[in-house]
């Protein structure tokens, strides 16, 4: 039943059992570094290097980070799946700007792959007004409830989605709370004998309906 | 009161079949407040007969707000939310904060320090699988189990207590080390620990593992594939339980991982069984590591000596103007980090634990986000569950080993 792996990792499912990669027509991957992969993107997606071009040359605490448009992240998010076989989609989140508005947002995926071993991260950023982009929901599934809760907290959408509800927060709440011109606490707490009175003179953050 | 809107059935219509809208199949809620589904987790079941035919997890209940609150503390203070997460992998928390920190600041942590880390979040994961496999076994309806974890489990609090003063939100784990040394006494209640536990996981081993009802209720029930595991973003032994020996500590080591011996147990059964082998292999797995940590656990002080990140001892603070200088920086304004994002995954019990903190170079984080492995497990349990019965859907659940707390953050 249970069979016990010497300490070194071996995939059992790389490159030699195709079902197992990504896509069953998917090219074999390269061995290449993140970093020659992010060489290969940064062309071929109109990227950027990220926080500054020296990291084309020494990534920033060795992270590899591409920054690209919005119109190429399913593209670009199709291509490391299946031609460089980053089969994991280990994270997505975003982060405000504000007061900066152009971009306000960047939209940030960590990509991992399980056969080599690599880590690579897209940012997309996202400027006033439409914060909307491309959902990756059918390439990675998981990112089905991270992009849920990107709309949340930051009221990004993601078209394409099947499902873009709030997550975390109640559904009828108003605005995004991780939006950095959202306030955080000082609130009076409301309860049912003073809800009107305090709902009358509560801050309300200039958002437009989620 | 203002007017407080419903979910109607009609904004769910994309998530229940056809059928339920004829009403041929049933709608029934599950939660929040189930003893089974391990704290405050509500689903909406889609039912025929006693099949789940589909399963809407509905989570939040438990949403603090602790992103938005952390990006108002300094880096310092901002670390006691950590341990609020994920209740029972406190120390794993701290740790994942620490080192995110750590990378951003390019921060060197001593060996001790080091060694330490590793007994302690070895320590937390026996812990934490303890609860796991006492509420687990309950659910499935073995209760002496569940008895007999909690008095392990106590042993491994009261050493975290000898540490840090704290039974569960311990933020002993500091950037730049430990808050402080470890007591005389926590070598041999360590040690004690270790002579004792072996013979405990072989009695939880008989209560279950061959228990002809245990294994009933386990084997072949919430079957997924390697390959539909790593697509829906499962780790940790939840994903070993299918067969893909993948563990952070030994892909991207961390804390001197490298430096110790142990095996990564897998299961290929990818089954509620499977996920079982799994956790109980990998407490003995944990054993091995917290005896070599003790056995070749160096001398030296446990706190970086970078006195930008890390306050000066307390005994320097009556001799040198700058330890006093630095004293009241770190605990007025705090430190600063330099530009930019780094994101840090680590093993926590239930699996990739990873930290995205960015920084806009000023003492208070400007975004964290903290990818639990609860919140991305949740989202599998309708593929998990379809198919089964309700009564099996309560054992799926706990082998996924969700902590709400994890999850809703």
């Amino acid at each position: 039943m249970q069979s016990t792996m010497p300490g070194e990792i071996t995939p059992t499912f790389d490159a030699q059992n195709e079902t197992s990669l990504a896509g069953a027509q998917a090219e074999k991957p390269q061995r290449l570094t993140s970093l020659e992969i992010a060489h290969v993107l940064q062309p071929r997606f109109q990227g950027e290097w990220w926080p500054s071009p020296e990291a084309a040359e020494k990534p920033f605490r060795g992270e590899v980070v591409l920054l690209i448009p919005a119109e190429h992240i399913v593209s670009a998010a199709q291509a490391l799946r299946d031609e460089f076989g980053f089969d994991y989609l280990s994270n997505l989140t975003a982060s405000d700007y504000w007061p900066q508005l152009q971009p306000r947002f960047h939209v940030v995926y960590q990509f991992y792959s399980m056969s080599y071993n690599q880590r690579i991260s897209l940012r997309v950023p996202l400027s006033d007004p439409d914060y909307e982009l491309a959902s990756i929901e059918s390439i990675y599934p998981v990112a089905n409830w991270h992009e849920r809760e990107v709309f949340d907290m930051f009221g990004i959408r993601f078209n394409g989605h099947s499902d873009l509800r709030r997550i975390l927060m109640p559904h009828d709440w108003v605005g995004h709370p991780l939006r950095k011109d959202y306030p955080l606490g000082y609130e009076e707490p409301q309860f049912t004998f003073n809800f009107d009175d305090i709902q009358v003179r509560k801050h309300k953050p200039g958002y437009e309906e989620a | 009161m203002t007017t407080q809107t419903e979910v109607t059935l009609n904004e769910l219509k994309h998530l229940v079949s056809e059928r339920a809208l004829e009403g041929e199949t049933v709608l029934l809620n599950m939660g929040p407040q189930h003893p089974s589904t391990h704290g405050v987790l509500r689903l909406l079941l889609e039912l025929e007969g006693e099949t789940v035919i589909n399963c809407m997890p509905d989570i939040g209940f438990l949403h603090t707000g602790i992103e938005k609150n952390m990006e108002a503390k300094t880096y310092e203070k901002a670390e006691v939310m950590t341990d609020r997460m994920d209740y029972l992998n406190t120390v794993g928390n701290n740790l994942v904060y620490c080192l995110a920190i750590e990378k951003l600041a390019e921060l060197d942590v001593p060996p001790r320090a080091q060694a330490i880390r590793v007994v302690l979040t070895e320590l937390q994961r026996i812990a934490s699988h303890l609860v796991w496999l006492g509420t687990h076994a309950l659910d499935l309806a073995a209760m002496s189990t569940f008895l007999y974890c909690f008095r392990e489990r106590e042993m491994i609090l009261d050493i975290l207590e000898m540490c840090s003063g704290q039974r569960m939100m311990t933020t002993y784990i500091r950037p730049g080390g430990l808050w402080r040394d470890t007591p005389p006494e926590f070598e041999d209640a360590v040690r004690q620990f270790l002579r004792i536990f072996p013979a405990r996981i072989a009695q939880y081993e008989a209560l279950l593992t061959k228990n002809p009802i245990f294994l009933d209720r386990t084997r072949n029930i919430g079957v997924i594939s390697a390959q539909d595991a790593i697509r829906w973003g499962m780790s940790g032994p939840s994903l070993r339980g299918s067969g893909v020996p993948f563990d952070l500590r030994k892909a991207n080591p961390y804390s001197g991982y490298d430096q110790y011996e142990f095996d990564i147990p897998t299961a290929t059964s990818g089954d509620i069984y499977g996920r079982y082998l799994v956790r109980m292999e990998e407490m003995r797995q944990s054993l091995r590591i917290i005896q070599q940590a003790m056995d070749r656990m160096p001398y030296g002080p446990v706190r970086s000596n970078n006195r930008k990140y890390v306050p000066p001892p307390r005994s320097e603070l009556s001799t040198s103007m700058e330890a006093v200088i630095h004293h009241f920086k770190l605990w007025t304004e705090g430190f600063s980090l330099p530009k930019g994002a780094v994101y840090v995954p680590v093993e926590s019990p239930r699996g990739e634990l990873g930290c995205y903190l960015e920084s806009d170079g000023s003492p208070k984080p400007h975004r964290v986000h903290f990818r639990t492995p609860s919140f991305v497990h949740l989202q599998v349990l309708p593929v998990l569950s379809r198919g089964h019965l309700v009564a099996d859907l309560v054992g799926i659940i706990g082998s996924v080993d969700i902590v709400l707390g994890d999850a809703d953050r």
